[in-house]
C-alpha cells in the first residue's frame, strides 16, 4: 500500500465536454490576519457543475481561500481581504451584496461534522426557516426530506427526525451538515476537509456523494488525500505558502506536474 | 508555664528535629556511599519524619489532657469537701465549682469565703500545679524518646518519602473530614433545635400558617399562634423573583455583549469590574438601597401615582438584583464562550445573522448551564440577609403588593434571635426552623443547579 494508486472518474477522460461558464472567481485575492499576509494574490476562476479540489501542505491557505469564497473570513476579527471575488460576475465583497443571501448561495460544509444541537429535523429546517423558504408545515417537511434524500441520509433517519443530530455516527453527521447546507439550494457548496474526521467507509460514501451532487452544484473541497482528489475532483489547485502553485486538470495535475514544488508534493516529498 | 510559651517549645523541638533528622540522614549517606549503598529518601524526608514524631505524639497527649483535666480535677476536689456541705443539685454544683474556681485564681468574689471552700480552693490550685507539671513531664518524655527512637532508625532503607506521603494524605483527610462533620453538626443542631419548636407548635400550623405574629406567651402553655411561616415564605420569595427580574436580563445581555461582541480587551476590564458588585460587603448595599434607592422609588412612583414605600419588597428586591448580577453574567459569559466555535460557524455558513446565531444556536446550545446559573444566583438571593433587613420594611404580612413592606425568613431569624434569648422558648427556637427551611431550598436549588450544569458540561467534552 505504499504506493500510490491514483484512479480517476471516467467523466474526466471525456475531453470533448462542453466547456463550463465561470461560476465563482478571484483576482488578487489577499488575506491578512493582522500583519501576517496568509495568502498573496490568488488567481483562479472556478467553473459551473465542476468539482474543484484545493491540495497542499499544512498551513499553506487552503482554508483560508476557501473562506474567502463565501465571506466566512467576516466572522475573524483580525482577518482582512484585499482583491476581488466574484460570483456570477458580481463582486462578493460590494457593500451592496448582503453576505446572508451570498452565504444561501454558497454554502458550506465544514471538517469537523457540527449538526446543532438540535433534532435532526431542525438541524435541516434550520436553513429554510432563516432564509423564509418555505411558509407552511407541508412544504418544510417536503424540504427536509428531499434534502436528506440527496445527502443519503434519508433511509437511515427517517423513522427518528425528532432523535437530537449529535446522537448519529460521524458520517451521518456530516451527512446531516451537507443536507443541512443543500436545504438552502446554494448554487455552490464549499467542504473543508468534510472526510478528515471519518473512517474510511463513511468517507467512500461522503465521496459518492459528491460525484452525486457535481451535476447539481459547483463544489470546492479542501483535501488533505491525494487519492481522494484524484477520485472526485475535476480540477485541482495546488496551494504552497500562500500561493497559488498550479491549477489544472486534475489529471495533468496529477500525471503531468509543470512545477517542482506539486511533484514534490504529490510524489510525498514533502506535506 | 502558659499554653503559649508549651507550643512555642514544641515548634522549637520541631526544628531541632528536623534538623538533626537532616545532619544523621546525610552523615548515613556518606558513610555508607563508599559501600555501594544509596539512600532511598532524600535528607529533606528524613528530617521531616523525625520532625512528625519529635512534636505529634506529645501534641496529642497536650489535647487529651487538656480535655480530660478539668473534669478529673473538679471530680477530686468535690469528693474531697465534707459532707455536708456536698452540692445536692447539679446546678448547685456548677455554681459551687465556679465558686472554687473565681477562689483559686482570686477574681470575681462577692462575698467572703467559708473555711471549706477556701481549702477546696487551695486544693484546686494545688491539683491544677500538679496537672501541669506532670502533663509538661509526660510530653517531654514522650517528645524525646519518639525523636530519638525516629532518629536512630535513620537508614538508608527507611522509606522515608512513602512515610511521609502517607502522613499528609492523612492530614488532608482530616482536614476535610472536620469541614465535612462541621457541615454535618449544624444541620443535626438545627434538626435538634427545630424538633423542639416543633413540639411547641404543630408543624401544620408552622409550614402553612399565613399569619406571623408570635408573642410571648408563658411556656408551656397550650396553643401557640401566629407560627405561620407563610408570609415570611412569600417574602422571600417575593424579593427573589423581583431580585431575578432585575438581574436576568441585566446579568443575561451583558454575558451576551461580553461572550459575543466585546473585544477581548473590554471583555477582559469589564468582566472583573463586574464581578466586583458580588465582592461589596452586603450592608453596603443595604445602606445603599435605604438611602438611594428606596427614596429613589418612591419619588419614581409618586411621579406615576403610585404609592411605593421607601422599604419595601421592591426596593431590597431591586437592590439585590443589583448584587447578583454578576453571578449570572460572569457563570452565562464562561458558558457561552464555552459553546465551540464550530456551532457558530455552521449557523453563519447557512446565512444567519450574527444576532439570529446567539438567538437560535448559541444560548439554546448553552440554556442548560445558563439554568444553572440562575438557580446559583437565586440560591443567593433567598439566603440574603443584611439587604433586607435594611430595606425590606420588616413587615411579616401577606401582601401580594411588591410597593408594601414585607419581611423574610432571614430578617426573622435576625429578628427571634437578636436581644434577651431564652433558648427553651418557641420564640427563639423557631429561627432554627426557619433556618433548617430556608437551608432546604436553598440546597435543592443548588443540586438542581449542579446538577444542570453538569450534565451541560458533558455535552461537549
Ligand atoms: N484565525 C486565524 N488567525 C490567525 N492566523 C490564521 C488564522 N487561520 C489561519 N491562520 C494562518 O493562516 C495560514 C493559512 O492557514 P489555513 O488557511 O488554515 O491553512 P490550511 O487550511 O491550508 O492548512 C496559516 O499560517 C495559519 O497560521
Ligand atoms: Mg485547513
Amino acid at each position: 500500500m505504499n504506493t500510490m494508486q491514483v484512479s480517476f472518474g471516467e467523466k474526466k477522460d471525456n475531453a470533448a465536454q462542453a466547456e463550463h461558464a465561470v461560476k465563482m472567481s478571484a483576482r488578487d485575492v489577499k488575506v491578512f490576519y493582522g500583519d501576517n499576509e496568509a495568502l498573496h494574490g490568488i488567481n483562479m476562476d472556478i467553473l459551473e457543475n465542476e468539482v474543484i479540489a484545493f491540495i497542499g501542505p499544512s498551513g499553506c491557505g487552503k482554508s483560508t481561500f476557501l473562506r474567502c469564497l463565501n465571506r466566512m473570513n467576516d466572522t475573524i476579527d483580525t482577518a482582512r481581504v484585499t482583491g476581488l471575488v466574484t460570483l456570477d460576475g458580481k463582486d462578493i465583497y460590494d457593500r451592496s451584496l448582503d453576505v446572508v443571501q451570498l452565504r444561501a448561495q454558497v454554502g458550506m460544509v465544514f471538517q469537523k461534522p457540527n449538526p446543532f444541537p438540535k433534532s435532526i429535523f431542525e438541524n435541516i429546517a434550520y436553513g429554510p426557516r432563516l432564509h423564509g423558504l418555505v411558509d407552511n408545515k407541508r412544504d418544510l417537511d417536503e424540504v427536509v426530506e428531499s434534502s436528506l434524500r440527496r445527502a443519503g441520509l434519508w433511509d437511515e433517519v427517517k423513522d427518528r427526525l425528532e432523535a437530537p443530530g449529535t446522537g448519529l455516527s460521524g458520517g451521518q453527521q456530516q451527512r446531516l451538515c451537507i443536507a443541512r447546507a443543500i436545504a438552502v439550494s446554494p448554487e455552490v457548496i464549499l467542504m473543508d476537509e468534510p472526510c478528515s474526521a471519518l473512517d474510511p467507509i463513511a468517507t467512500s460514501i461522503i465521496e459518492e456523494l459528491i460525484d452525486e451532487l457535481k451535476g447539481s452544484y459547483t463544489i470546492a473541497i479542501v483535501t488533505h488525500n491525494m487519492q481522494q482528489a484524484a477520485r472526485v475532483s475535476d480540477k485541482t489547485a495546488f496551494f504552497h505558502l500562500g500561493n497559488l502553485v498550479e491549477l489544472n486538470d486534475t489529471r495533468e495535475i496529477f500525471t503531468n506536474p509543470q512545477d517542482s514544488r506539486t511533484e514534490d508534493y504529490i510524489t510525498g516529498r514533502f506535506g | 508555664m502558659s499554653n503559649l510559651v508549651l507550643m512555642t517549645l514544641l515548634l522549637m523541638v520541631m526544628a531541632l528535629a528536623y534538623q538533626l533528622g537532616l545532619t544523621r540522614s546525610k552523615r548515613v549517606a556518606v558513610t555508607t556511599n563508599g559501600t555501594g549503598f544509596r539512600m532511598h529518601s532524600r535528607p529533606t524526608y528524613h528530617g521531616m519524619l523525625v520532625a512528625f514524631w519529635a512534636v505529634v505524639p506529645a501534641a496529642a497527649i497536650f489535647a487529651v489532657w487538656s480535655l480530660a483535666q478539668p473534669g478529673i480535677i473538679n471530680a477530686l476536689v468535690l469528693a474531697q469537701l465534707p459532707p455536708e456541705f456536698q452540692p445536692t443539685t447539679d446546678t448547685e454544683q456548677r455554681i459551687l465549682l465556679r465558686r472554687l474556681a473565681n477562689l483559686a485564681s482570686g477574681f470575681g468574689l462577692t462575698e467572703e469565703a467559708a473555711d471549706y471552700e477556701l481549702a477546696a480552693a487551695a486544693y484546686l490550685n494545688q491539683l491544677h500545679g500538679i496537672g501541669r507539671t506532670l502533663m509538661t513531664a509526660l510530653m517531654a518524655a514522650v517528645a524525646a524518646t519518639a525523636l530519638v527512637l525516629a532518629w536512630r532508625r535513620i537508614e538508608p532503607h527507611l522509606r522515608a518519602r512513602n512515610q511521609m506521603e502517607s502522613i499528609i494524605r492523612w492530614l488532608l483527610i482530616i482536614c476535610s473530614t472536620v469541614a465535612i462533620l462541621t457541615t454535618v453538626g449544624i444541620v443535626l443542631s438545627m434538626l435538634g433545635e427545630a424538633f423542639r419548636f416543633f413540639t411547641f407548635v404543630n408543624p401544620l400550623d408552622f409550614f402553612f400558617g399565613t399569619t406571623w405574629n408570635p408573642r410571648f406567651s408563658t411556656v408551656g402553655t397550650d396553643g401557640q399562634t401566629g407560627f405561620g411561616m407563610l408570609p415570611l415564605l412569600w417574602g422571600t420569595l417575593m424579593i427573589a423573583l423581583i431580585a431575578l427580574a432585575v438581574a436576568i436580563p441585566v446579568g443575561l445581555m451583558a454575558a451576551i455583549y461580553m461572550a459575543e461582541y466585546a473585544p477581548s480587551k473590554v471583555r477582559s476590564t469589564a468582566k472583573p469590574i463586574i464581578e466586583v458588585l458580588a465582592g461589596i460587603p452586603t450592608i453596603v448595599y443595604g445602606f445603599f438601597a435605604l438611602i438611594t434607592v428606596g427614596p429613589f422609588l418612591n419619588q419614581l412612583g409618586a411621579s406615576f401615582g403610585l404609592e411605593i414605600r421607601t422599604t419595601s419588597a421592591l426596593t431590597a428586591g431591586v437592590v439585590m438584583g443589583i448584587m447578583i448580577i454578576p453571578f449570572i453574567s460572569s457563570l452565562s459569559d464562561d458558558i457561552i464562550t464555552q459553546v465551540p466555535k464550530a456551532m457558530r460557524d455552521g449557523s453563519l455558513g447557512l446565512g444567519a445573522t450574527k444576532s439570529e446565531t446567539i438567538r437560535k444556536v448559541v444560548l439554546p446550545a448553552a440554556l442548560p448551564g445558563i439554568v444553572g446559573a440562575i438557580l446559583l444566583a437565586a440560591s443567593r438571593a433567598i439566603g440574603e440577609t443584611m439587604i433586607v433587613v435594611l430595606a425590606a420594611g420588616n413587615s411579616p404580612v401577606l401582601t401580594a403588593n411588591p410597593f408594601e413592606a414585607v419581611s423574610t425568613m432571614t430578617v426573622t431569624i435576625v429578628n427571634q434571635l437578636t436581644g434577651d434569648l431564652d433558648f427553651a422558648s418557641p420564640q427563639s427556637l423557631v429561627a432554627f426552623a426557619l433556618g433548617l427551611t430556608l437551608f432546604v431550598i436553598t440546597l435543592l436549588l443548588n443540586v438542581v443547579a449542579l446538577v444542570i450544569v453538569r450534565k451541560y458540561r458533558e455535552q461537549y467534552e
